[in-house]
């Protein structure tokens, strides 16, 4: 009787403190949510429900000031070409670091992991001096091309995976005359989809989310990414404007990625599981 | 830390990290081999290591991009020391720290403990705890920036309602609490599937034995639990101090003033402002060095403490 006694009151505490977080969890997105439908002279009311609601606000996103389409647009072709360059780049070298032997593989494997502890500040500026030389700042190509020489994060996780890949199925495609790139691409690929699937989500979401790397290439609106647009708005706001446009702003920008996150929860979760390392 | 990293892959016991499994390339398999590493070795070389070869020779140098550059010597080093505004930045940055990773680890180890019970609803519970580590720190900072606002704000109305005085969030005596606190709640998630992973990989027959032995709650979870999650708390410590030394977006949204400048400056938020407002390339080298060093001498303490500390089965 004590014991279940117990295990109520333990239940009732876990309960509390859950509920008690989740709220705090959620409420920022609540009022993302409730100050996004309201109208601009009603923006600092204190109800949650909007009194009355109105859309005016998402329609005034595509207004010429704030130009939010191009930005949305700017925001997923970067992202989109990170995500294809990293999947790309990082299950070439991967593969190789899992399945092939050659002189120096663990020297080079390793000097890779060691960049995981490499703060991105410490490569940031003579990037950006590399960038400048070559006349790409105000464009894409410095997000992008990074994208495209490989990533310490994307080819550990990816090799990882590669690894639990039965050696009976190398061993059976050499008999059959298979070349290392046939193997590459035909079994090594195709297998290893969902951990392709976590890293795809992980880089799209560290790309669109991103905000040093833009602010640094592409700082001026409108011909930058969501997250620069956004914090560039939030001061203009801040000498009296409308949060509330601000806020369905904020609500579309995150909107992509809950969507992901909804449809592709379980390869989020694993994916950081399996790595426990993001970026 | 390599432990848990090796651990994915640790079905050869002669060969922990796999490092002799392979086949050989045939022939001209060699070149594609090579080929196949090309962007890699591309990134390793231009992009890390040249970087920061790059990075340690600027630290010596005075330059704006548009002038030559000049020789400085050791003076960039030298105002790390005696520059009150980068002092101000590093303490900020470790007061930071301080708070923010032991916030992290123990308050996400709890929401996991907690989820880890028998309880309805885990799904929800794990989506909302999680929805801050999938949106954008932008985004979700416009929102905080409202409910810390002073006259308007969410949190001043509810104190308010309980009969206290407003408080200034984002005043310079508050700043680094709010903005701490907002830093944690964009990270727990992310811990919390770290230990959650850690739990569920602990033996159900280890409680039931302790509990035969006459273990209570507290013991089996401070003697059995803690024990055996070492791997997940260093790891999460490890990245949570990675995280708090480059902490960056929710810091800028929340404490940036005019003219570029910050009620609450941490070194990264310095070193962006030397560079690319003040167009001090030098120093803002110089202090990323001084970053780097700093993330690489705790890695190399955290290192040393997981040989001494950490239980791996």
């Amino acid at each position: 009787m004590n014991k279940h006694k117990r295990k109520i009151i333990l239940d009732l505490i876990t309960y509390a403190l859950l509920i008690g977080g989740a709220a705090i969890m959620a409420t920022p997105f609540l009022w993302m949510v409730s100050t996004s439908f309201k109208l601009p002279a009603n923006q600092y009311t204190k109800t949650l429900l909007p009194d009355p609601a109105t859309l005016s606000n998402f329609g005034e996103l595509f207004g010429v000031q704030i130009n939010f389409p191009q930005l949305f647009y700017n925001s997923f072709l970067i992202s989109g070409m990170v995500t294809i360059g990293q999947l790309l780049t990082c299950s070439m070298a991967a593969f190789v670091f899992a399945a092939v032997r050659f002189r120096y593989r663990n020297l080079l494997f390793i000097l890779l992991l060691i960049t995981l502890t490499l703060p991105s500040q410490v490569t940031l500026i003579p990037n950006f001096i590399l960038f400048r030389y070559l006349r790409l700042i105000g464009t894409k190509l410095p997000l992008i091309l990074p994208a495209f020489w490989g990533g310490a994060f994307g080819t550990f996780l990816l090799r990882q995976y590669f690894l639990t890949i039965p050696r009976d199925f190398l061993d059976a495609a050499r008999v059959d005359g298979a070349s290392l790139l046939q193997i590459y691409w035909r079994i090594y690929m195709p297998l290893a989809k969902p951990a392709l699937a976590a890293l795809a989500i992980f880089t799209f979401q560290g790309a669109w989310n991103d905000l040093l790397h833009p602010l640094v290439y592409l700082p001026s609106v409108p011909n930058t990414t969501l997250t620069v647009g956004l914090a560039f708005f939030q001061q203009q706001m801040i000498q009296g404007g409308k949060f509330t446009v601000l806020m369905a702003g904020a609500l579309i920008s995150i909107l992509p990625l809950i969507l992901v996150f909804f449809f592709a929860q379980k390869q989020f979760i694993e994916g950081i599981a399996l790595s426990g390392i993001k970026r | 830390m390599i432990g848990m990293l090796a651990g994915q892959a640790r079905q050869h016991t002669r060969d922990p990290w796999n490092m002799l499994y392979g086949l050989r390339p045939l022939g001209r398999e060699k070149f594609w081999v090579f080929l196949l590493l090309a962007p890699t070795i591309f990134g390793l070389v231009v992009g890390a290591i040249g970087s920061v070869i790059a990075t340690l020779a600027l630290s010596f140098t005075n330059w704006d991009l548009l002038t030559p550059p000049n020789w400085a010597g050791l003076s960039n080093y030298v105002s790390l020391f005696t520059n009150p505004a980068f002092s101000k930045a590093l303490t900020n940055t470790i007061k930071f720290s301080a708070v923010y990773v032991p916030g992290v680890v123990v308050v996400s180890l709890l929401v996991a403990v907690l989820l880890n019970r028998p309880i309805r609803g885990r799904a929800l519970f794990r989506t909302l705890f999680f929805l801050p580590a999938v949106t954008s720190a932008v985004a979700t900072a416009l929102v905080w920036n409202m409910i810390y606002g002073k006259d308007t704000g969410l949190l001043n109305y509810l104190l308010e309602q309980l009969g206290m005085q407003p408080v200034c969030w984002l005043c310079t005596k508050n700043v680094m609490f709010a903005v701490v606190l907002v830093n944690i709640w964009g990270a727990i998630g992310e811990g919390m599937i770290i230990f959650l992973a850690g739990l569920t990989a602990i033996p159900r027959d280890y409680y039931e034995a302790a509990t035969v032995d006459g273990a209570n709650g507290t013991q089996r979870f401070f003697r059995i639990t803690i024990p055996l999650i070492t791997p997940s708390i260093f790891f999460q410590t490890l990245i949570a101090t990675i995280n708090a030394f480059q902490a960056y977006d929710y810091i800028y949204m929340l404490t940036r003033r005019g003219q570029g400048d910050s009620s609450f400056p941490v070194v990264v938020f310095s070193i962006y402002r030397n560079a690319w407002n003040f167009f001090n390339y030098g120093g803002a080298s110089a202090q990323a060095i001084e970053l780097a060093l700093i993330v690489v001498f705790l890695m190399g303490f955290y290192l040393w403490l997981e040989r001494r500390y950490v239980v791996y089965e």
